[in-house]
């Protein structure tokens, strides 16, 4: 009976302190790793899209509750003024969510570049879509009125050649951007007052 | 019979040297020593673990009953491998995501696990840390050792950087898994062949 007791006080202890250790490393390190994360997975794309901007993007950022979920925005500064916005969507590809960086002008509500975050379409094919520059430049400096869509649904967009659905997966994220754009402008123009 | 520190220290780079003496923890060894990088980062992570698994196992070797001494220390283990994923995450991303699943994976590592067994639980705090030091550093001399022979031949490179013309074809075969068992095969071989002199 007594070497039970101990078992279940030795065991019991020990979990209880690794537990805490754990909770201490875990909240020391949480910014920090949150902070790498943007650099090297969404960093590349956010660098693409705000390319030449005065600022380090990843370091000026903010974030907005919608909804249930909060979204990171983050901060191009050109020509000294806080103008443009990049932020995260996803949209319904061929092999699973595809992750977009969005940027977009606040003055004139324009897109000035998109880039494909994280995504697990067909290598060599869909997967052109983060790779193939003609594709994604197709969606700069458009305007975020319309909803977007590939040629063969009526739209604008020149699908990548064998990868309609990615690209119609990337175009419903383009879409579903603007909208969450037009829902939360107003609190991104009061943010985003911060940087300049 | 007692040996002295040095050599509980000198043992683990050549008489125990684990993937090859000891033929532990093949698995991380024959997956991540791609390139030299990948294999230091994990023989680094696995001095940690098993320095500090080694220190507390030692440490607490009265206290553990040894009816639950195997749970006791696989909660310590995998405590220090999260501590390592946690601190990875936070300064080596890059690394981090090469290595991937084969850091949380040193848990279950039959290096770490043999030595808190094998050692840690019978002997001396001073010794053990010592012991756990020698063993890590013998594992990532074998990871780079393997690391190396796999990027010059495999990718033509050393760390990242060309070491052959531009005219060399890279051996691909050497970076990919059968490769791995065949490099590992023959540094065993090889090593048979130096030690029966």
């Amino acid at each position: 009976m007594r070497e039970i007791i101990k078992m279940i006080v030795v065991l019991t202890v020990l979990s209880a302190f690794s537990g805490g250790l754990l909770a201490a490393i875990r909240g020391g390190t949480k910014d920090k790793i949150e902070y790498q994360q943007l650099v090297f997975v969404k960093g590349p794309a956010i660098r693409t899209i705000l390319e030449g901007c005065s600022n380090d993007p990843i370091v000026d950022r903010f974030k907005i509750k919608d909804g249930d979920i909060e979204r990171s925005f983050f901060v191009g500064v050109f020509d000294g003024k806080a103008d443009t916005v990049a932020f995260e969507s996803f949209g319904k590809g061929f092999g699973g969510d595809i992750g977009l960086m969005v940027g977009i002008n606040i003055d004139d509500d324009k897109i000035i570049g998109m880039g494909v975050t994280t995504h697990s379409e067909t290598p060599g094919i869909g997967s052109k879509a983060k790779t193939d520059p003609k594709f994604s430049d197709q969606f700069k400096t458009l305007g975020l009125v319309q909803s977007f869509k590939v040629k063969p649904d009526g739209g604008k967009i020149d699908a990548i050649s064998g990868a309609t659905v990615t690209s119609r997966g990337v175009c419903g994220g383009i879409t579903e951007a603007g909208s969450v754009y037009k829902r939360l402008k107003p609190q991104i123009a009061e943010k985003i007052k911060e940087f300049n | 019979m007692a040996k002295s520190i040095t050599q509980e220290f000198v043992k683990g780079l050549w008489d125990e040297i684990p993937p090859f003496r000891l033929v532990l923890g093949l698995c991380p060894t024959l997956a991540v020593t791609k390139s030299v990088e990948n294999g230091l980062g994990m023989g680094v992570a696995v001095i940690f673990v098993l320095v500090c698994s080694n220190m507390l196992v030692s440490l607490l070797r009265n206290i553990i009953p040894s009816k639950v001494r195997i749970a006791c220390f696989i909660v310590i283990i995998a405590t220090f491998v999260i501590v390592v994923e946690l601190l990875m995450q936070a300064y080596t991303y890059p690394l981090f995501l090469k290595l991937g699943i084969f850091i949380p994976l040193i848990v279950v590592n039959c290096i770490v696990l043999g030595r808190a067994e094998a050692f840690a639980y019978k002997n001396g705090i001073v010794r053990s840390i010592v012991d756990g030091f020698g063993i890590g550093t013998g594992f990532t001399i074998s990871l780079v050792a393997l690391g190396a022979l796999r990027e010059v031949f495999g990718s033509g490179t050393f760390l990242e950087i060309p070491v052959f013309g531009p005219s060399f074809q890279p051996f691909t075969f050497m970076v990919e898994a059968p490769g791995a068992f065949v490099c590992l095969g023959l540094m065993l071989c090889m090593m048979n062949i130096a030690g029966n002199k």
